[in-house]
């Protein structure tokens, strides 16, 4: 069974907090990765890795970049492990 | 006598000292072990062991993950935090100084660079696939990696460099540093050296060549620079950074001034790759241009802290050395092997030992060479064993280091 919208939040915030140390309730959808949560290219790149490896999903390269927002991300997660 | 020939404005002097080596996570810790005779030498548990005939280094004392953050000892190589927990304490001890940042330059050594980072991501390469090798990984095995981490926490715009020279790399760097100061390119920098190579590969490697001391039932009594029972170094890990300004800048700020670098020497053998020339003909000629660089004799030497790896070969030779660059002089200088207790940092060795070498002008105490029971018949030079020496007021300092590749560096240093 496809994980719930709010199980895949709490997941990516995890992975968020882990690589960049931002607390988890921080992580909320409408923060955008960029400005809001001041997360770079090179850590995103080590969250998509470790979001694909944890919820069993593919996000291609070309895909991250649309994926501005942490609700952008939990909606794609879904769609893709649906 | 000693005395400088330059202007308070080429002068070059020590004011903050910052370290964490097996001995301890600052330099307080270290200077204290330095002292008591203390060994940073521990028998491994890995379970790589077994695949070595050794299995005892000299880990530092205190983990990083102690003192940095999860996410940022993540973005870094082991090395690379080991030289962030030495800047930061070296720039606080100096008191911060208020500084342009163009005006501003690091100078962060390492001898092998970010080794653990390599075989790790290697590792996962073949394990994981292409897609889990970390997007930092090459920022963090770069050798200049410690370099550029310490650049961006001081904001260090006039220069950020990374001398890799072995062995010499951590005194490479200071020498390096003070010549930026000297030559105008630079008011304050910070520089040192970093290593944290204590893995399975470098081991294998060193192991292969006969270098390291297979004394594994005793781990701290396996470094013995000097003594007939020595054969081969211990392979040690951390850092040291030292910040460096002109006697001008340091004392229109008030800082506190530990030393000044008087003199320093850089040649190279051309003998062989890893076996120092038997004479040390390019390690005397480092050391004699340390101390003319310093407008100074060889009479003025009080102290040498020397290179010193516990080799059978190498502290002989460095013997010799020393004997040659300083004639009948050599006997007026006592000289302290303190890998015996750090054990070897390789690339931060020379600015491990450049601190301790301050301290010991500072304090007018020369630090022990410990285990050294049975002296070798070859070696002639007066060594502090048993309890630390007092020293004499005034004279030169001297901090040896020598690399794998023929590397000789002298740094002279005395106190203002």
């Amino acid at each position: 069974m496809a994980a719930s919208e709010q199980e895949i939040l709490e997941g990516l915030a995890e992975i968020v907090n882990e690589e960049t140390g931002i607390p988890t309730g921080d992580v909320q959808p409408d923060k955008s990765f960029t400005d809001d949560l001041d997360i770079d290219s090179l850590s995103m790149m080590t969250i998509v890795v470790n979001a694909e490896e944890k919820f069993g999903v593919r996000i291609p390269d070309d895909d991250v970049k649309g994926l501005s927002t942490v609700g952008d991300a939990v909606a794609y997660i879904q769609k893709a492990s649906a | 006598m000693t005395e400088s020939r330059l202007t308070d404005a080429q002068r070059v002097v020590v004011t903050g000292l910052g370290a964490t080596t097996p001995l301890g996570g600052d330099v307080a810790s270290t200077w204290e072990g330095l002292l008591a005779g203390r060994s940073g030498v521990k028998a491994l548990t890995e379970d790589w062991v077994d695949l070595l005939p050794v299995s005892i280094a000299a880990p530092v004392a205190v983990e990083p993950s102690e003192v940095l953050p999860v996410p940022q000892t993540k973005r870094m190589d082991r090395s690379g935090q080991f030289a962030l927990i030495a800047a930061r304490e070296a720039w606080a001890h100096a008191g911060a100084p208020e500084v342009d940042p163009e005006r501003k330059g690091v100078v962060i050594a390492s001898g092998i660079g970010g080794v653990t980072t390599l075989l790790s991501a290697y590792d996962t390469l073949k394990e994981r696939g292409a897609r889990r090798v970390l997007p930092m990984t090459v920022p963090m095995l770069m050798p200049n990696g410690p370099a550029a981490v310490v650049g961006l926490e001081l904001t260090a715009r006039a220069g950020v460099h990374t001398p890799v020279s072995a062995c010499s790399s951590g005194a490479e760097a200071i020498a390096y540093a003070a010549d930026m100061i000297r030559s105008g390119r630079a008011d304050v920098v910070a520089a040192g050296g970093t290593e944290a190579a204590i893995h399975v590969l470098p081991l294998a490697g060193f192991a292969a060549m006969q270098a390291l001391s297979t004394r594994n039932d005793e781990p701290q009594r396996a470094s013995r620079p000097y003594d007939k029972g020595r054969d081969g170094f211990v392979l040690g890990e951390g850092a040291g950074v030292v910040v460096l300004e002109t006697l001008e800048h340091a004392r229109a700020r008030g800082a506190t001034i530990y030393a000044e670098v008087a003199g320093q020497g850089i040649t190279s053998d051309a003998h062989h790759m890893a076996q120092p020339d038997p004479v040390g003909a390019g390690a005397a000629r480092a050391m004699q241009e340390a101390v003319r660089s310093a407008g100074a004799e060889p009479g003025d030497v009080v102290h040498i802290n020397a290179h010193a790896t516990s080799t059978p070969v190498g502290d002989v030779a460095e013997d010799k050395a020393i004997r040659a660059a300083l004639g009948d002089a050599t006997d007026g200088a006592c000289v302290s092997g303190t890998k015996s207790m750090t054990g070897h940092l390789l690339g931060a060795a020379g600015a491990v030992e450049a601190i301790a070498t301050i301290l010991a002008l500072h304090h007018r105490t020369a630090p022990v060479t410990t285990n050294l029971e049975d002296i070798d018949d070859d070696v002639t030079l007066d060594v502090v064993r048993g309890e630390p020496r007092e020293l004499p007021e005034g004279g030169l300092g001297l901090n040896n280091s020598f690399g794998f590749g023929g590397h000789n560096v002298a740094l002279a240093f005395r106190t203002v």
